[in-house]
């Protein structure tokens, strides 16, 4: 016979980690009934807090891992509890005692050595950027940092997005430079992993290296570290001005200062990327380039904008495991699929690589295209 | 004046303040002050034996000013000013020093609170060498009360005011009396039939001798002040000669345009001139000008052709009445949360999802399905949602409790149960059962076969939407591609208690939305200078002490203007109102603060800067003199007049330049 009763000195360290808004969770289940994880298989938020909120064990578990960090939950929580907070803390807790889940320790160990997740050399972080002729940053002689992210140099698909939005963003005209080497992961799935020391080393590496050669206007490939940069930067003196690549093209399309020529005569999706929509609030910018590309027939999923269904990539889950049948990426390509959509188009390396996971899982390559909203450009001009 | 012989009384407060505050070392310190002949302190000064020390000592010790260092004055001041005046002193010369609320209860560290109330009653001492006493004003009273709002708060306030003899004028917006209650059919937790209990109410206000009932009017303008208020009020154009008119409904019959019929919530149409419910008060019908196809073509002129006593008139125009009143009761009651605010539920977006008041309608007798629940295509349901806290309970929306919507929930799920065989699902967060055989209607419901979901529903999708978001789901709760299948809706939510995500498929979902503060609310609180709350209700005086009176003197509230209440609750509270204005204007005089500002004439430049500056439209400019007035009924004594004057001609009793200096010097004297 199991005895229970709360222990809440274990309840208070959570709180003190950051987790203070666990406090506030009234047990309504509006959490577990709007998570992406419902569709596929158990995962209630809810429960994991009630046990946090006795102190009780079992909050520790594998599903403390599962949360992509995608904000569904938060935009609808009625009593505004900041969940993804309350999950960082638990599992800076847990980070602290060692026992984070295997394939992140490598991950770490990676960042800790190279300064990204992808276990990568440092020293072919541009390599992306090799045949571009790109010029490097200078804040004397350069208006934007363009910041790739760094799946780009070590992942063969995502590298293309980076070397279509450089060739675009060119071509418009736009001064930019980039790093070498010296450039870092920007942090934002390190710190969802809960290890805050790494998170915090790389912060500063890239802060200090920023303000040393004068960066004051980024432009950012992934909504990831767009988020980065304007919500956690600021706080650690990194200041700087911050836009997504979306932003930048939508306002020279606009301004009529670039034009896509050929005709891309196919049925295209928008998938809105969580970090792009619902933590940054971008949700027009790429809708506004798709529809003006020529020849292009735009189509609307069901859940789009403040509802879009996550690809699954979040919160460091870019580097678990998911059984195939689990896989967000799957979902959504069926969700493409039943609009009629030949190709799903967003705009994030992450969401670019999960989604390109899906249709293979579901063995329709033949059907459906996966594009960032770069790669449709850059089609059209070149 | 004589020379100052101040007392001072220092109150314990239990150990509110005694708690922190070194009460001894206190009294010593402040009869070490200037003009200081007592000083002593007691357990509860506002008790009586408290106040017989007061007016004691005053007597006594031939005491010319007192100070009490207690609580807030908002609390006590009054009390100790009826000591000073029952011991014959003028009741200006009091003056509270607060050392509760912003002391004792704000300070940590006992030494520090110490020091602070030596600080606060050293400025009331040095504020009261200087007070001066001045004349009590009284102001006769009229005796009518103002209803603004005609639902049951309304109807009740101007029902028990008017027999008590007072004459009643009662402004409803609408063509009728009767507010959400005419809505209704069964209420809850009795299910009386609404109509039953409301109609005769509603009748009554009609042919009551006192009451004059102005309906498809609003009040525009509120000038005066308690006791003397002057109301102009906007009579809408009926385009109907209610003199005349028998209500005999031809013109109804044969009026060929129709509009969506706001009492059917948009569910049924009526004509454009219409009543807008078989039992409305007066039942005499209106023309609705955005309708009438005759205001847009000038042609038509079919219901005055019909009406035998030619009541129809299409050249009334709006009118505007000014009447006089005592009191005035704000009775507006209160709007809807618009569903379509949560787009993941569904509402107007797929068939069959309805709001609380449409559902009303639906299962009403007279409504549009003649009472039979049913769906839009006829057939009656077999299976209904009931979704709890719709933009209640939730920070993204209203964070207050509706209160009522749990009850009005249950009701449904009651009615569901009585007059079909559908299954009834309540998905609730908390089921709030708190009045008078609640709980037991609660019981009562678990007992008639009721399934109760504890966890708040977060989506309602069609059957397309379904099938193509969650096709295995669609397929194993066994849905079928049969025409009735394909109609479903499917409802998502956690079962807390299980932890186990539901999906829940259903032929009707009923949203549960909050009762929220009316749209206009902020209009009305600028008419009438009271204040509306976090919440976006009308703000009550004090929420325990007073709850139906309003900061502005002889402005009540009552019923769901206030905050969301139900029925019984809106009744009593409209009576509490009703009794509060008849004690008013009843009085036949009443004492107004004397602590108002006024304009020194021979200093005022005439620029008329404080006219505009006064929140209180409390001054006027009289150009025969070209100098400004201050009218001292309707002044507050906030002083932003007198912080405003340029030459320094206004000077604002009991708030003088020279008190307050004399107060900061005490304050930082020590
Ligand atoms: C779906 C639903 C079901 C309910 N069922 C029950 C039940 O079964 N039992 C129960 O006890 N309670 C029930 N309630 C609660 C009930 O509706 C309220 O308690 C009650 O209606 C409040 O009455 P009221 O007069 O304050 O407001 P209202 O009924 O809103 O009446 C206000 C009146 O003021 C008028 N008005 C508004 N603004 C102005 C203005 N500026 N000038 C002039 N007139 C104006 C309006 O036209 C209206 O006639 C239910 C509520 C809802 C939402
Ligand atoms: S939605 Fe918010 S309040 Fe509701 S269970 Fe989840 S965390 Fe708690
Ligand atoms: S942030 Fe997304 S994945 Fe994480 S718990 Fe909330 S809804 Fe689920
Ligand atoms: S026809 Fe004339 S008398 Fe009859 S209801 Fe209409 S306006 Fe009144
Ligand atoms: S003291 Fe305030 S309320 Fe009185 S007249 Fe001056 S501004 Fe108006």
């Amino acid at each position: 016979m199991n005895y229970y009763t709360p222990f809440l000195e274990v309840t208070k360290t959570i709180l003190d980690a950051g987790g203070e808004d666990l406090k506030k969770c009234y047990q309504c289940g509006t959490c577990t009934a709007v998570c992406p994880w419902g569709s596929v298989r158990e995962f209630s938020p809810r429960y994991i807090f009630k046990l946090a909120q006795h102190g009780l064990e079992g909050y520790e578990g594998d599903e403390l891992w599962l949360c992509s960090t995608c904000k569904t939950c938060v935009d609808r929580c009625p009593r505004g509890v900041g969940i993804i907070d309350v999950f960082t803390s638990m599992r800076s807790i847990i980070a602290q005692t060692g026992l984070i889940p295997p394939t992140l320790r490598s991950v770490l160990g990676s960042i800790n050595s190279n300064g990204n997740p992808w276990a990568g050399k440092r020293e072919e972080r541009n390599i992306w950027a090799k045949e571009l002729g790109l010029k490097n940053f200078s804040g004397e002689t350069t208006e934007y940092l363009y910041f790739s992210c760094c799946a780009p140099s070590y992942d063969p698909r995502t590298k293309k997005i980076a070397v279509a939005t450089a060739r675009v963003l060119k071509e418009a005209g736009v001064d930019f430079g980039i790093f070498g080497k010296e450039e870092s992961c920007c942090g934002e799935s390190i710190k969802k992993t809960g290890d805050n020391t790494t998170y915090e080393k790389l912060l500063n590496s890239n802060i200090s290296l920023f303000n040393s050669k004068g960066v004051k206007k980024i432009i950012a490939q992934s909504p990831h570290c767009l988020y980065t940069f304007r919500n956690e930067y600021p706080a650690h003196s990194g200041n700087y001005e911050q836009v997504h690549y979306t932003q930048v093209l939508a306002e020279l399309i606009k301004g009529g200062k670039l034009k896509p020529k050929k005709e891309f005569r196919k049925k295209v999706t928008y998938h809105d990327p969580c970090y792009l929509g619902r933590h940054s609030g971008i949700y027009e910018e790429p809708r506004d380039i798709l529809k003006s590309v020529p020849g292009l027939e735009f189509a609307e999923m069901i859940r789009i904008k403040e509802q879009s269904f996550c690809c699954g990539g979040g919160g460091a889950r870019m580097w678990m495991e998911t059984p195939k049948e689990e896989r967000f990426g799957v979902m959504r390509i069926k969700e493409a699929l039943s609009v009629g959509a030949n190709v799903i188009a967003t705009a994030c390396p992450y969401c670019i690589q999960m989604l390109e996971d899906g249709r293979t899982a579901l063995g329709v390559e033949d059907r459906i295209e996966v594009m960032d909203i770069s790669e449709i450009l850059s089609a059209t001009m070149f | 004046m004589d020379k100052p012989r101040i007392g001072v009384f220092i109150c314990h407060c239990g150990t509110n303040i005694a708690g922190k505050v070194n009460i001894e070392e206190v009294k010593k310190y402040a009869s070490t002050l200037g003009d200081v002949v007592f000083a002593t302190d007691y357990k509860f000064m506002c008790s009586d034996p408290g106040q017989e020390l007061v007016g004691k000592a005053i007597r006594e010790h031939k005491l010319n000013r007192v100070v009490v260092a207690a609580c807030s004055p908002l609390m006590h001041e009054s009390t100790f000013r009826k000591v000073c005046m029952l011991a014959g002193l003028n009741q200006y010369l009091f003056q509270m020093a607060n050392i509760r609320e912003q002391c004792s209860w704000v300070t940590e560290d006992p030494e520090l609170a110490t020091v602070k109330a030596k600080a606060i009653i050293s400025g009331a001492v040095a504020k009261s060498r200087y007070l001066e006493p001045l004349n009590i004003k009284e102001v006769t009273i009229n005796p009518s009360v103002l209803v603004i709002g005609g639902g049951i708060a309304g109807i009740q306030a101007a029902l028990e005011c008017a027999e008590a003899g007072n004459k009643v004028i009662l402004v409803e917006k609408t063509p009728s009396i009767g507010g959400h209650m005419a809505q209704f059919d069964k209420t809850f937790p009795t299910l009386d039939c609404s109509a039953c209990i409301l109609t005769p109410k509603m009748t009554s206000v009609g042919q009551h001798n006192n009451i004059e009932l102005m309906t498809y009017s609003e009040v525009k303008e509120v000038s005066g002040y308690v006791g003397n208020f002057k109301v102009k009020i906007l009579q809408k154009a009926k385009y109907v000669d209610h003199s005349k008119c028998t209500g005999c409904g031809i013109c109804m019959e044969k009026c060929p345009y129709k509009a969506p019929n706001e009492f059917e919530e948009g569910l049924a149409q009526r004509k454009a001139i219409y009543t807008p419910f078989p039992q409305a008060v007066p039942n005499k019908p209106v023309i609705d000008k955005e309708t009438c196809v005759y205001f847009k073509t000038g042609k038509c002129r079919a219901c005055e052709k019909f009406c035998e006593p030619k009541a129809v008139n299409f050249n009334d125009t709006d009118r505007e009445i000014e009447v006089n009143v005592g009191a005035i009761i704000v009775a507006t009651g209160y709007d809807l949360f618009d569903t379509r605010s949560v787009s993941q539920l569904g509402y107007k977006k797929y068939d069959n999802v309805y709001t609380g008041l449409e559902f009303e309608r639906i299962n009403n007798a007279a409504g549009p399905t003649a009472g039979k629940i049913q769906l839009k295509d006829g057939r009656t349901p077999k299976s209904i949602a009931i979704l709890h806290c719709i933009g209640s309970r939730d920070k993204n929306y209203h964070e207050y409790c509706s209160r009522v919507c749990c009850m009005y929930a249950l009701k449904y799920a009651h009615l569901i149960k009585e007059k079909t065989e559908s299954d009834v699902y309540n998905c609730y967060i908390d089921m709030r059962c708190f009045g008078k055989g609640y709980e037991e209607f609660y019981h009562r419901l678990t007992e008639e076969g009721v399934d109760f979901i504890r966890g708040k529903a977060v989506c309602v999708l069609d059957y397309n939407d379904a099938k193509t978001l969650y096709p295995d789901m669609v397929e194993a709760l066994g849905i079928t591609d049969s025409e009735e299948d394909r109609k479903k809706l499917f409802v998502r939510t956690e079962d807390t208690l299980l932890k186990k995500t539901m999906w829940l498929p259903v032929d009707m979902v009923i949203l549960c939305n909050a009762m929220k503060s009316r749209s206009d609310a902020k209009d009305i609180s600028r008419l009438l200078n009271i204040s509306i709350g976090k919440d976006g209700f009308f703000l009550e005086k004090h929420p325990k002490l007073a709850p139906v009176s309003t900061a502005t003197d002889g402005v009540f509230l009552a019923g769901a203007c206030q905050g969301p209440k139900d029925i019984p609750d809106t009744v009593a509270q409209a009576s509490a109102a009703a009794a509060a204005a008849i004690s008013l204007v009843q009085r036949n005089k009443v004492v107004i603060e004397s602590a108002t500002a006024y304009v020194n004439e021979e200093l005022c430049s005439g620029c008329k800067l404080c006219n505009d500056i006064c929140p209180f439209t409390a001054i006027s400019f009289d150009e025969s003199k070209n100098r400004s007035v201050v009218n001292d009924a309707l002044c507050k004594g906030c002083g932003t007049c007198a912080s405003t004057c340029p030459s320094s001609a206004i000077k604002a009793n009991h708030f003088t330049d020279r008190q307050i200096f004399a107060e900061i010097e005490g304050l930082l004297n020590l």
